[in-house]
């Protein structure tokens, strides 16, 4: 559910196709940027009604997946 | 009884130095630069000091009103980037202009002007002053680290001013502070006393670029939102939004946040870079002399940088 909703978005964000987005895509091969990431982050705040920290470590989506589902199941 | 704007003014030392400029410093590139941060050229001093930028962008705001010096009642203004600590740029304004009205500096870091504007109010609510002016003056260019090439490349020199007179212009403001020195920072020399333990740290902007991004994307959201709430206005009853310009991105954000289309932000940013406490005044300025604004309309000024602070305005023109 994490997942799909932020392979959407990442999808929309850098326009590809949805399927080209897995587990272990990294950002930097999408070539998108931390300023890039830190919108994402924002977005995925106010979709999942969260709040999360900036992050630079974030390398690939199962990372961002992982740490959003922590954020989420703490709720 | 608040304020009108009678006129503006800015000014920018000549030299540009361009993004192709930039890469024989420091290892960047003008694809890296304009896309990350929006930023074409910038300006930097050569010779002037950041109170002599102020002198000129007064003298041009002053024009501009058809207001001479002696009529001024009280001198406002604001650096992070000033030679020296005191005199005060709105002394040396003062002393340039040849006046003897009282003059103080406020720092609100990129912030500064909407707090002058805010303070000036107070004056004119007092009825203590009947004409009155703010100009915000930097000279980023000796505070950025030259070899840092995550800052160096935001940032330019420049001042903008403007002059109030006494009138109902100035609608509502909001003014928000979240103390700390985590995201932006300008150390300050240490000293020398024998005494202190203290460890000097690098005299430069420091900033956490993402961290920067969030809060200024909020800071204008979560203000244009309560400007227009509280005033029940939408934002085809706004004519112009003039944006603090820190970095493209974050206006083009904060925008597709708002809903709000693109072309309703003032943008000079890809010209002048971020000159903190200048920007918006310097983009207030081009606004009105090209003519975009007629009396009567509203515009938004809107701000944010260190300390953290952030503030905006609502303004009849």
């Amino acid at each position: 559910m994490v997942f799909e909703k932020i392979a959407e978005m990442l999808a929309e964000k850098v326009d590809c196709d949805v399927s080209e987005i897995k587990g272990d895509t990294k950002f930097a091969d999408l070539g998108i940027d931390s300023l890039d990431i830190t919108e994402l982050l924002m977005n995925i705040e106010d979709e999942f009604g969260i709040e999360v920290e900036m992050d630079t470590s974030l390398v690939d989506v199962n990372a961002l997946v992982a740490k959003i589902e922590a954020l989420t199941a703490e709720k | 009884m608040s304020f009108r704007i009678l006129g503006t003014g800015m000014y920018v030392p000549e030299k540009i130095v361009t993004n192709d400029d930039l890469a024989q410093i420091v290892d960047t590139s003008d694809e890296w630069i304009t896309k990350r941060v929006g930023v074409r050229s910038r300006r930097v001093c050569v010779h002037e000091t950041a109170s002599d930028l102020a002198v000129e962008a007064a003298k041009n705001a002053l024009d501009n009103a058809g207001v001479r010096a002696e009529e001024l009642d009280l001198i406002l203004a604001a650096t992070v980037s000033g030679e020296t600590v005191s005199p005060s740029v709105s002394c040396m304004v003062q002393h340039a202009l040849g006046i003897s009205c009282p003059a103080f500096d406020i720092n609100a870091a990129c912030s500064a002007f909407l707090f002058l504007l805010e303070t000036a109010a107070g004056f004119f609510a007092r009825k203590t002053a009947k004409k009155i002016l703010v100009v915000g003056a930097e000279r980023m260019s000796r505070i950025v680290d030259w070899a840092d090439r995550s800052t160096c490349v935001i940032f330019g020199d420049g001042a903008g001013a403007a002059v109030l007179g006494e009138g109902d212009g100035y609608l509502d403001s909001v003014m928000t502070v979240k103390g700390g020195d985590d995201v932006i920072k300008i150390p300050q020399f240490i000293g020398k006393s024998p005494f202190y333990e203290g460890e000097q740290e690098s005299p430069y902007i420091h900033m956490q670029g993402q961290e920067t991004f969030k809060y200024a994307v909020n800071a204008i959201c979560d203000d244009i939102k309560t400007l227009l709430a509280r005033n029940q206005l939408s934002v085809d009853d706004i004519k112009y939004i003039v944006p603090h310009q820190a970095n493209k991105r974050i206006i083009d954000f904060a925008s597709t946040k708002l809903k709000i289309p693109h072309e309703k932000f003032y943008i000079n940013i890809e010209n002048y870079g971020n000159t903190s406490s200048a920007s918006v005044p310097i983009a207030l300025d081009e606004v009105n002399r090209a003519g975009k604004l007629q009396r009567g309309d509203l515009v938004i000024l809107t701000a944010f940088g260190g300390g953290l602070a952030n503030a905006s305005c609502l303004l009849k023109w």
